[in-house]
């Protein structure tokens, strides 16, 4: 068994290559956010809507780095703080790429940035019935996630910890009862600060993981994207490879006859 | 002409189209999207949408996230 003959996951149509998707924030310089992305084998890759700078010259937007045809590029709604809010910024990024897929974000609090269930349910509603192929990043709460999948999301993204706190994967317990329950795919969103963070969130069953600190704030960012590819795919390979039973005794891998008398 | 573009005030010689703000601004209109008193522009539209004097005008695009 390998990830070659894994099924491919497919969200909204879309059939994605990589179940890595990676963000393009906090890099030191572009070249490094190219360079990083291309060693992590995303095909996804999450941007931002913002206020051009009308200051320079000549605006510097992510687009004039980032082929848009290598790259699926999905559109986020970080920063915003309400429905309203957020289902503004999903249609300008709309118009501003190339898909309708949006990650949607209602942030309810400046401190943990964890998100606004009740406004995340109204703006997914208000989306879905625009046309919108919502991703819904969430708390790891299986209720919220069954909310979202009943209102049309095409992928539900509960957190592993909070956004940038590389923190890892706080309730595995949630996150692999949000897989069961779900038919949707399910993207941990979030939180993960190293390798073997990926590593486990993948054993859980969940179809993909998006990370964007972890890799931007690594000492050598294009090293650790690269380590977070063989993770996330080491990660699916052993959720596919089926672990082996805990046990809370020792069972000999060596023979327990024929010692030397 | 005075408008508000992405809350700054700024005066223009008139009469501007959302494709000529953008050409004064030297934006490139395949990556900038108009938002004209919070409603969006389509880019089809950019040519043929007069602004007017006191229009609030967001220019915005994408960036570096997550």
């Amino acid at each position: 068994m390998s990830v070659g003959t894994d099924s491919p996951l497919v969200i909204g149509g879309h059939s994605f290559r990589s179940r890595l998707f990676v963000g393009t924030g906090k890099y030191a310089d572009n070249a490094q956010m190219i360079a990083a992305i291309a060693a992590s084998g995303a095909e996804c890759v999450t941007v931002a809507v913002r206020r051009v700078n009308l200051d320079r010259s000549k605006a510097e937007g992510v687009l004039h780095h980032l082929d848009p045809v290598r790259y699926f590029l999905l559109a986020n709604t970080a920063g915003c703080y309400s429905a309203e809010e957020a289902i503004r910024y999903a249609r300008l990024g709309r118009e501003a790429g190339f898909n309708d897929f949006v990650k949607l974000e209602v942030i309810g609090d400046q401190e943990t940035l964890l998100p606004d269930v009740a406004g995340l349910l109204v703006a997914a509603r208000e989306l879905v019935a625009d046309g919108f192929k919502v991703l819904a990043y969430t708390n790891d709460d299986l209720i919220t996630a069954l909310r979202l999948e009943e209102l049309g999301c095409a992928a539900v993204m509960p957190l592993a910890s909070p956004i940038g706190s590389g923190l890892g994967l706080l309730n595995p317990y949630s996150i692999r009862t949000i897989k069961r329950r779900l038919r949707v795919p399910v993207i941990v969103d979030a939180g993960v600060g190293t390798a073997s963070d990926a590593c486990l969130v993948m054993e859980q069953g969940v179809d993909g993981i998006l990370m964007n600190t972890a890799i931007a704030e690594a000492t050598h960012p294009i090293a650790m994207a690269e380590a977070m590819r063989h993770a996330t795919e080491s990660g699916r390979m052993a959720f596919l490879a089926g672990r082996m039973p805990r046990r809370e005794v020792a069972a000999p891998s060596s023979p327990t006859g024929g010692m030397a008398g | 002409m005075h408008l508000v573009v992405n809350g700054q005030p700024k005066q223009f010689e008139g009469p501007l189209t959302a494709a000529g703000l953008l050409a004064v601004l030297d934006l490139d209109a395949r990556a900038v999207v108009v938002e004209l008193n919070r409603r969006i522009v389509r880019r089809p539209l950019l040519e043929q949408t007069q602004l007017d004097d006191g229009d609030e005008v967001e220019l915005v695009h994408f960036v570096g996230g997550g």
